[in-house]
């Protein structure tokens, strides 16, 4: 007797699991309409940022090229002068390219970048029909100028941008 | 360099103890170098292994002890255990000053040394810059590495306080200073000074104040200034061609050779693949690779900056170009071939094959062959003779320059050395400084009269009487000889520097193209000659007779069987066909394109299109010397090997293979695929190189000082020899008869003489493509005695018309206060019509 008791109580609790998942909502979502947002430490896609005033952080080190454990970062340096301005300091990056194929995400480059300019965004959609879609050169990565900046290159006053790195401040 | 590393200098050895290792090291060795010896590390900055102590950074601090001496009597006092009681000093000493003593104790890791090492360092970071990401000097900078392995992780300094000084300072065209970097230690001021003799730049102020500076208008002129910035050791001082031109880590490095002169430097080429290049393999910068008996750990900037012209640019050839209707148009190889192989064919005997001297043993070799088996003439594009009595009576198997010392001379005639050859310069002069006798034979003031003991005028044409006279000066009395002679061996000067030449112990003679042509070339070599068996010094090491060629492997041309042409426009004029590998005789010359123009069919094989290429019926493009193997063969006879840094601009093969293809088109068989597979042919037929392997080649030493990557602190960024450092060939033994040839009288002229001069940086066709040294390059120019100037109303700077050969070229006038009246200099490959003495005419 308590095992036929015991039966329904299971068949009803499972009933009830049934029914009480029913009645939740859907765990999909319409993507790629609805998108559902990214841990707060997701790597996505990279970015290579800008000062305010329009200015490239990236400073063509290639230290991000040199962390990076799947040698997906390529940069090539050039100088800067004052009349054809890309980043503080006399080096900037001529060519930037990250072979989306080889990154595996780990944000070494982030880590290694001095100035801050590479960092992994939330963006993960990226998909190519071709292998060389998945080089991303340094005009894709680049974030646009804000609205107020002027793009680069720049024309400066002379000595006005002559360190790569913001300066350091004391340590408290 | 101590006296104690010099390779000749007998010495005792002292026993001493660092970081409780013990070690021999030679009496007057630093402690520095005497811990390097035995791979313990103690850190430098402004030591340098090839510089002379200053004690200026405190960087090498170290606790030196010594044993204890009872004063009674005078034994070294020993503790219970009978070991030597050691009495360090209370204050830390400078290991790069400190000189060895019996029973020394050196201890490099105590707490008191560590914490001195991090003080130095935090000091000289007071200021410096957050410039490792973009500095050139990021990855190999001594001060990056040292603060790594020594330093604080803090500072106790304030941000604020940090001074802020120019970063992009141009000291010269070539070197730029960042001042902010500069550590202040000297080594390239010192090197300037003590190596270079070039004092161009110095220190200026004091304290937080002081500065590098160039004191030379045009800035930092020396030829010597890149090597600079391999021993700062900080990214103060880089050099334009590099700046920002990757990061250390990401160079390949490839072995190479120098081919701008006949030293055969010994070099790195750095390589990475570039955007900028279409994504082709480029080479970045060009740096010294370390042999001790060639160039040590230097080169010049001629040799560091003049590379582009084997880059791939749009100047390159890339295919066959084939005359059709007056025009070059591109053809396949294999018309090309077949066309040059059929005009070759209809040639016969008279088919010319004229190679640049800067073309590999293996191109030599197979272009001769060539040119043998059809029975045509195989000749070297140089106005230089000698090449048969180098082999004969040339420096023997084992000689090094940094040998020669007191008790030994070294003559130099009819050469500008620091122009022609550079490290030879430099090495001769050292020579000086150790104490052997440098005589300088030359009608006008060159460099290395700094550092004569004894300097010798004559004029112009007299350089085989000059050293026909020294040869007199200490043999018996011939009246036969002719009149110049005579008086020459009157001179006392002459004299004395005969008796010099005749006691030395070891004698190298250097003789060079200053103001000669082939012919005078020929009776120089051959008084040259004499002097050494005169005086019996030949067929041992350190002994013999160098020829300061004008291309860089004319010795290995007149070894593989090739001669320079008594009279080249007759033999091009003549030629049914000619084959031009690697020479520019067009751009040379006027009256050599005459020639050119008059000769039946004319191949031109080059890398780039040369003048004479523009009046080639076939224009073959080769691979440059940076996409190669091959062997070259020294003014000091000594074969070396390079090897292919890049690969080849769009496929294109070397010489060799060229020629062996054009070879087999005419029946003869020659190798075409491996240059070493040529190299053993040669081994294996030309008597001189018997035995020869590529293994051989190879071979490496332990060099001292120990310069490499891991050591940038101690030697700079010089690369360690691991690919060889080649084989100095034995002297044929066969000495050729003392014969006293009457030196010809020079040719007279009626007005003023011009006279060939060889400057470094000239505007041929291996030097022009490098931008780098465009501001470098002087222009056409001609130099005049002040009289003739006077007598002109020439200002110095003026333009002139001179006319030499019939051809007209407007130059600047320069003045050099040492000429004779009466002799003009005229420099090569600046587009005068020059090739020995001739008359010239100038008009203002
Ligand atoms: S995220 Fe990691 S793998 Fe991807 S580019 Fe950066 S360093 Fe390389
Ligand atoms: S992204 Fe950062 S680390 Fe990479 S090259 Fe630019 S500045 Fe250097
Ligand atoms: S000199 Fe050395 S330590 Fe100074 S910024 Fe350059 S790499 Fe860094
Ligand atoms: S520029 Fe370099 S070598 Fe010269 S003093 Fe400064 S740190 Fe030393
Ligand atoms: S003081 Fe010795 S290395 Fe500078």
């Amino acid at each position: 007797m308590a095992n036929v008791i015991g039966s329904i109580a299971a068949l009803m609790n499972g009933m009830w699991t049934v029914l009480k998942q029913g009645l939740e909502g859907p765990v999909t979502v319409q993507y790629p309409e609805v998108k559902r947002p990214v841990h707060r430490r997701f790597k996505g896609r990279h970015f290579l940022r800008r000062y305010e005033n329009g200015l490239e952080r990236c400073i063509g080190c290639s230290l991000c090229a040199a962390a990076c454990p799947a040698d997906a970062i390529f940069v090539e340096a050039s100088e800067n002068t004052d009349d054809k301005r890309y980043s503080p300091g006399e080096r900037y990056a001529s060519t930037y390219e990250i072979n989306m194929l080889r990154c595996i995400f780990c944000g070494y480059c982030e880590d290694a970048c001095p100035t801050q300019a590479i960092v992994l965004g939330d963006n993960y959609e990226m998909s190519f029909t071709d292998r060389s879609q998945a080089i991303y050169t340094r005009e894709m990565l680049l974030d646009p100028a804000a609205p107020d900046a002027r793009p680069t290159p720049q024309k400066v006053a002379p000595g006005s941008f002559d360190r790569s790195i913001p300066d350091m401040k004391d340590p408290d | 360099m101590t006296d104690a590393v010099k390779p000749n200098v007998e010495t005792t050895l002292v026993n001493l103890t660092i970081d409780n290792v013990p070690v021999s090291v030679p009496k007057g060795t630093l402690v520095v170098d005497a811990a390097k010896r035995i791979g313990i590390d103690i850190p430098v900055f402004c030591y340098h292994p090839k510089l002379e102590p200053v004690g200026m950074c405190r960087m090498c601090l170290v606790d030196i002890g010594l044993p204890a001496v009872n004063r009674e009597t005078g034994k070294v006092e020993t503790d219970k255990q009978g070991r030597p009681v050691i009495n360090f000093g209370r204050a830390l000493q400078t290991g790069c000053t400190v000189e060895v003593a019996e029973g020394m104790v050196v201890v490099g890791y105590t707490e008191k040394v560590q914490k001195a090492r991090q003080d130095v360092l935090e000091f000289l970071l007071t200021s410096h810059p957050l410039d490792c990401p973009i500095c050139d000097k990021g990855g190999e900078c001594p001060l990056q590495n040292l603060t790594m392995a020594h330093g604080r992780s803090d500072s106790r300094f304030i941000f604020d306080e940090k001074i802020k000084l120019a970063k992009h300072v141009p000291l010269g065209e070539m070197i730029f200073l960042d001042r902010e970097r500069c550590i202040q230690c000297a080594r390239c001021t010192r090197f300037q000074d003590e190596i270079a003799d070039d004092p161009v730049i110095g220190f200026e102020a004091r304290g937080r104040s002081l500065q590098i500076v160039t004191y030379s208008e045009p800035g930092f002129d020396s030829i010597w200034s890149g090597n600079t910035t391999d021993i700062c050791p900080v990214g103060a001082l880089t050099t334009t061609d590099f700046r920002f031109g990757a990061r250390p880590w990401e160079l390949q490095a490839s072995a190479s050779l120098c081919t701008h002169c006949p030293v055969g430097c010994n070099t790195t080429l750095n390589t990475r693949r570039e955007a900028k290049a279409g994504g082709e393999m480029v080479v970045k910068r060009v740096m010294p690779r370390q042999n001790e008996e060639v160039n040590e750990i230097w080169l010049c900037d001629k040799g560091r900056f003049a590379h582009h012209y084997a880059a791939k640019d749009d100047g390159r050839l890339t295919g066959p170009l084939v005359r059709r209707d007056g025009k070059l148009v591109a053809a396949t190889w294999e018309k090309a071939l077949a066309l040059v192989a059929e005009k070759f064919e209809g040639a016969g005997k008279g088919l010319v094959t004229l190679a640049g001297g800067k073309l590999t043993n293996e191109d030599l070799y197979n272009l001769a062959g060539l040119a043998k088996a059809r029975g045509g003439k195989a000749l070297l594009d140089s106005r230089m003779a000698g090449g048969d009595l180098t082999a004969q009576v040339g420096l023997s198997t084992g000689s090094n320059l940094a040998d020669l010392g007191k008790g030994d001379a070294a003559l130099v005639v009819a050469c500008d050395l620091e122009e022609e050859a550079p490290l030879w310069w430099l090495r001769v002069k050292q020579a000086a400084e150790r104490g052997a006798t440098v005589i300088v034979a030359n009608p006008r003031r060159t460099k290395l009269e700094r550092h004569a003991a004894f300097t010798l005028r004559y004029e112009y044409g007299h350089e085989a009487a000059l050293v026909t006279a020294l040869v007199g000066s200490f043999s018996p009395k011939r009246a036969d000889l002719p009149a110049a002679v005579q008086a020459l061996i009157r001179d006392k000067d002459v004299k004395d520097a005969g008796q010099a030449i005749a006691g030395a112990k070891d004698l190298i003679v250097f003789y060079g193209s200053e103001g000669t042509g082939l012919a005078e070339s020929a009776a120089l070599a051959r008084a040259c000659a004499n002097l050494l068996i005169g005086t019996g010094h030949i067929g041992r090491p350190n002994n013999g007779l160098v020829a300061v060629w004008d291309k860089a492997n004319a010795q290995g041309g007149w070894d593989m069987g090739l001669r320079p042409s008594a009279d080249l426009a007759a033999d091009l004029g003549a030629a049914k066909a000619a084959y031009i590998v690697a020479a520019d005789p067009a751009g040379d010359s006027p009256a050599l394109a005459e020639a050119v123009k008059a000769a039946g069919f004319v191949v031109v094989q080059d890398i780039r299109l040369s003048a004479t290429a523009e009046l080639a019926d076939v224009v073959l493009p080769a691979a440059a010397f940076t996409e190669r193997d091959g062997t070259f063969t020294s003014g000091e006879r000594r074969v070396q090997r390079l090897h292919p840094a890049v690969p080849a601009y769009a496929g294109l093969r070397g010489d060799f293979a060229v020629t062996a293809q054009i070879a087999a088109r005419l029946g003869v068989a020659q190798e075409k695929r491996l240059a070493t597979g040529v190299f053993n042919q040669i081994a294996a037929s030309v008597p001189a190189y018997a035995g020869l392997t590529s293994a051989a080649l190879s071979e490496v030493r332990e060099q001292w000082p120990v310069i490499g990557r891991g050591d940038v602190y101690y030697g700079g960024t010089t690369y360690d020899n691991k690919q060889g450092l080649g084989v100095q060939l034995p002297v044929s033994g066969d000495s050729p008869a003392l014969t006293f040839e009457q030196p010809a009288e020079p040719a007279k002229f009626k007005g003023l003489k011009a006279v060939p001069v060889t400057r470094l940086y000239d505007r041929g066709t291996t030097v022009t493509p490098s931008a780098v040294l465009h501001p470098r390059l002087p222009g056409a120019f001609i130099a005049l005695s002040v009289e003739d100037a006077d007598k002109m109303k020439i200002e110095p700077g003026q333009k002139v018309q001179a006319t030499l050969n019939g051809v007209t070229v407007e130059v600047e006038a320069h003045i050099d206060n040492s000429l004779a009246q009466g002799v003009v200099l005229a420099p090569r490959s600046f587009g005068l019509a020059i090739e020995g003495p001739c008359e010239i005419t100038v008009k203002k």
